[in-house]
């Protein structure tokens, strides 16, 4: 019997994919040099107003409508108050009460099978700087330098209800978010450089019970983190509860190098951000036509195409999963198949040879030498018997090596399979002739050696016959023609 | 207004005029100005930034076209001016120089205008006195011993002083319209959205509104259609079109309903009580039909408006940390003492109150009991307004309780202080416009003031009647003694 269930909801910031910052017109680069990304804007300087970015809302209802959201008619904003040198203004434009979007979800596949997972709200905010502490960025050991490149670039918040029950199921959650900003081009999802940030908390109860006191991780910008920290977590506060302590609500802070949580700051240390409605902003209005608009440049997302692949290719999880792991991949399958593939080795190949290929070279899809076009032709020929399975594997290397068209290689290394039924049958007369010993063994009962038959057919052929032709070609001779 | 005396004394619309026509030379003009500036800023401190060079250099730069063409503006020091002083009356800001230009300051040098110099206010614009400048109070030209009202002090004594013709300010909670009736000028505080606040220091943002002090309507109504429409810098601004003001102001108000409030006036001393019944019988002579109107929630103004204001200007004045730009506490120290002692250090003690106020309003706990309740009250007092504005055209209010106190009188009693805005914080709640016009002098010789107030967008019917008004008490309305 389970004697704890884990209680875990996630908040997931996403910085968006914009040009300019939410409330300024500064670049969004990074790694620029420190401080050469900033205005008075976004330095908090006397008398500059926040001016909304209209990009970034347009990219956060996408993420919002993608994940089944209510985009409310108006949201508003709100000052965060609080004090920190990467804040420059004294206060973060986030939003509170009214955010732009309430009530959606999204799927994941756990143990026992695919499961809906709520999302409470997605809200826009903006990014607060960066302090550098550490001496290679220039700081000393009783100075810290800050770097308000950062300050004011847009992200969203999206917060999962308490629906998650193991790191496993967290991580699957996370993946399939991930999957969802990167498809709406919103996010680029790169956790290393911090584009998706994610926050935990934490709780467990006894099964069916009352929610248990919930601690908030912070700092967990890997999935690997993020199983680490909650598994942690969920056992430290099983361990404090079977020792009859209390767990106590607060912040901790997930350290790597160690494989533990610390407490950050207590419940009664958190700060007081007395949220309040931002007054150099106006409500942000949603008009119903642009949410339709947005709503039709969405692509098809991660899970429904999933499902598709499923149904309509008869594809197992785990590959429909693989593939649609981003849009790029999933898009170069598909057009594989609309080359010529069928969906079964369009699958194959592109979850073995493509990704695999790309992984040892070290190159992003969108640089592969490997057309899908490419890939779909070649296999195209395997399924037409024009080349055998093995030929096409030489054409995908020399292809991902220095490109050119399958044809052509296929042309120039001779690779073409023989399906000639009488050149075959000439080839397989002059094997019969040659092997008259095994010939009479075969015609005596030992028909184990028509295989060695084969494989001389095969060799007269240099390779190139079609071994199912050649089979079929020197069973025929061997029955029919006269002794 | 005479055309022979200095030129400051001068209504914007003549100065203007003669400078397009080639009969007043900017040189004269911008030596005239810089004159009078110093022979009387020593007594008035009206300018706390003025520097006859950079007068000179701005006035040579400005160009002989446009509405304000050559036409010397003082400008309430919250106000960015590029590559000068921004203040704001403070400390913590007291070297502190913008990198650009507020909106409305580009504007007016397109139209022609030049920045004479900067005006004292109180610090941060918190304030109805002047006095909690960190450079000393501001005289009122009527009488040095007399405050001039605040925040935007400077800006009513330059401008009655006759040392410049018109000058912007900031209104909040009635920083414009109070110094113009305690200086005996024209003070206009537009819809909230009328003029761009991007490059106004923000003090409470959903009530700040630059504003404009004049000797006239018309210098008014000139300067705000230059300086008013949308800006794509602030999102508050409005889309609304702009109307030319000018020709609004002709046509008299006869057949206009105004509205009075029971309960705001009657129980004003003898004196202001006249001056405002008397103000009626002006305006009904003008042909207006004066009706009252019912505002039950007006009371709670005050309340409403000093948890708001503060409430906002705790989160506003939350940058002045001395990091980025402004005075930071010398020496070494932690990040939390380097805060704690440049505010300490920076702000005066006004502002540190207000901070403190507005900090606890809306802290949790807190936060239901009065900015909660205060937002409800603000919207109440909106809805009071707009459905008054259904039955009458304008309403009509003294704009002060008293006549300009002495200085020093209401600094230890700052709820007294506060109580003096009482006419004119509902205006900045409801974000609708308000003009005070100069109504008649005290026995004592002191102006008062009579407020008007319209519903969102009715400049052009404020001015108009704004007009109306001062061409019945007979030109030149008021000019303090020397």
């Amino acid at each position: 019997m389970v004697r704890w269930e884990a209680v875990i909801g996630l908040e997931v910031h996403a910085r968006l994919l914009t040009r300019s910052k939410l409330f300024c017109a500064c670049e969004t680069a990074f790694g620029a040099a420190p401080n050469s990304k900033v205005c008075p804007v976004c330095l908090g300087y006397p008398g500059a107003l926040p001016v909304p970015n209209r990009t970034a809302i347009d990219l956060a209802i996408r993420v919002a409508l993608a994940t089944g959201c209510t985009i409310h008619a108006e949201s508003v904003f709100a000052r965060k108050n609080y004090f920190y040198p990467d804040l420059p203004k004294g206060y973060q434009i986030s939003q509170f009460d009214k955010p732009l979007a309430t009530g959606g979800s999204l799927e994941i596949a756990t143990r026992d099978g695919a499961r809906e997972i709520g999302i409470i709200r997605i809200h826009v905010e903006e990014d607060a700087g960066k302090l550098i502490h550490d001496a290679t960025g220039g700081a000393t050991d009783d100075t810290s330098l800050v770097d308000l490149n950062r300050a004011g670039t847009p992200l969203i918040e999206i917060v999962s209800a308490p629906d998650l029950r193991s790191s496993e199921e967290a991580i699957a959650y996370l993946t399939r978010l991930r999957q969802i900003v990167m498809y709406c081009d919103a996010c680029d999802g790169n956790m290393e450089e911090g584009s998706l940030r994610c926050d935990a908390n934490v709780s467990v109860r006894r099964p069916g019970g009352e929610l248990g006191t919930r601690t908030e991780v912070k700092n967990l910008n890997s999935f690997r983190f993020l199983g680490r920290a909650v598994d942690f977590e969920i056992e430290r506060q099983i361990a404090l509860l079977e020792r009859g302590e209390r767990v106590v609500q607060e912040t901790r802070l997930f350290d790597p190098a160690e494989g533990v949580t610390r407490a950050m700051r207590s419940k009664e240390e958190a700060h007081d951000y007395r949220y309040f409605p931002e007054p150099d902003l106006p409500p942000l209005v949603i008009d119903v036509e642009s949410i339709s608009r947005i709503r039709e440049g969405l692509p098809e997302m991660p899970g429904p195409r999933a499902a598709r692949y499923r149904r309509d290719f008869a594809l197992n999880v785990e590959d429909s999963e693989t593939l649609v792991t981003s849009r790029e991949l999933a898009d170069y399958f598909e057009r594989t198949i609309a080359a010529g593939a069928s969906a079964r080795a369009a699958a194959n190949w592109v979850k073995n040879e493509v990704l695999g290929s790309c992984n040892q070279c070290k190159v992003e899809l969108r640089d592969f030498r490997v057309t899908a076009e490419m890939l779909g032709e070649t296999i195209s020929m395997v399924e037409s018997s024009e080349i055998s399975g093995k030929a096409a594997k030489e054409v995908f290397e020399a292809m991902a090596t220095n490109g050119g068209s399958p044809r052509e290689i296929v042309e120039r290394l001779g690779l073409a399979q023989l399906s000639d039924r009488d050149a075959i049958r000439a080839i397989a007369r002059r094997v019969i002739a040659a092997n008259a010993a095994q010939v009479e063994q075969f015609r005596s009962g030992r028909t184990g050696i028509f295989g060695f038959l084969v494989g001389q057919v095969m060799k007269e052929s240099q390779g190139r016959a079609n071994p199912e032709i050649a089979n079929q070609i020197l069973r025929e001779c061997l029955d029919t023609e006269a002794r | 207004m005479s055309d022979t005396g200095p030129v400051g004394a001068r209504s914007a619309a003549s100065i203007s005029r003669d400078v397009r026509r080639g009969t007043l030379a900017l040189r004269t003009l911008g030596g005239d100005v810089i004159d009078a500036v110093e022979k009387r800023n020593d007594e008035l401190r009206a300018f706390v930034h003025f520097d006859a060079g950079e007068a000179r250099a701005a006035c040579d730069a400005s160009h002989a076209e446009g509405a304000l063409a050559g036409v010397p503006i003082a400008v309430k020091d919250n106000i960015a001016t590029r590559g000068t002083l921004t203040t704001c009356a403070s400390r913590i800001l007291s070297s502190y120089r913008s990198p650009n230009d507020a909106t409305v300051i580009e504007r007016l040098a397109a139209a022609g205008a030049w920045v004479a110099g900067k005006t004292n206010l109180d610090e941060f614009a918190m304030g109805s006195s002047t006095e909690h400048s960190a450079f000393g109070p501001t005289s009122n030209p009527w009488d040095p011993t007399r405050v001039p009202g605040g925040s935007s002090g400077g800006s009513a004594a330059a401008v009655a002083a006759g040392l410049v013709p018109v000058a912007l300010g900031s209104d909040t909670g009635g920083s414009v319209r109070q110094p113009a009736a305690f200086c005996g000028v024209t003070g206009l505080k537009p819809t909230w959205g009328r003029v761009s606040r991007s490059g106004l220091v923000a003090f409470a943002s959903s009530l700040d509104q630059i504003g404009i002090f004049a000797r006239s309507a018309r210098d008014c109504a000139r300067v705000l259609g230059v300086i008013a429409g949308h800006d794509p810098r602030d999102a508050t601004t409005s889309i609304e079109p702009v109307p030319d003001y000018e020709s609004a102001l002709e046509g008299g108000i006869a057949g206009l309903s105004v509205g009075i409030v029971e309960g705001t006036w009657e129980t004003l001393d003898d004196e202001m009580r006249v001056c405002f019944e008397r103000s009626l019988t002006i305006l009904r002579d003008l042909g207006v039909t004066v009706t009252h109107v019912a505002l039950p929630s007006l009371g709670l103004s005050i309340a409403v408006y000093y948890i708001i204001a503060n409430a906002e200007a705790s989160a506003n004045l939350a940058r002045f940390d001395g990091i980025r730009y402004g005075r930071r506490a010398e020496g070494d120290h932690t990040l939390r003492e380097g805060y704690v002692r440049s505010r300490t250090e920076g702000f005066g003690d006004e502002v540190k109150r207000r901070i403190m106020l507005g900090t606890f309003a809306l802290s949790s706990g807190y936060y239901d009991e009065y900015y909660g309740r205060a937002q409800h009250a603000r919207a109440m007092i909106t809805a009071e307004l707009r459905a008054a504005f259904g039955g009458v055209d304008l309403i009509a209010m003294p704009t002060t309780p008293t006549v300009a106190f002495r200085k020093g009188e209401k600094l230890a009693d700052p709820l007294s202080m506060y109580l003096s805005d009482v006419y004119t914080a509902p205006a900045n709640l409801a974000g609708i416009p308000a003009i005070s016009v100069p109504a008649a002098l005290s026995s004592e010789g002191l102006p008062i003031g009579l407020q008007l107030l319209g519903p969102h967008f009715a400049e052009p019917l404020l001015l108009r009647a704004a007009a109306a008004f001062e061409s019945s008490l007979g030109v030149p309305v008021m000019v303090p003694p020397r």
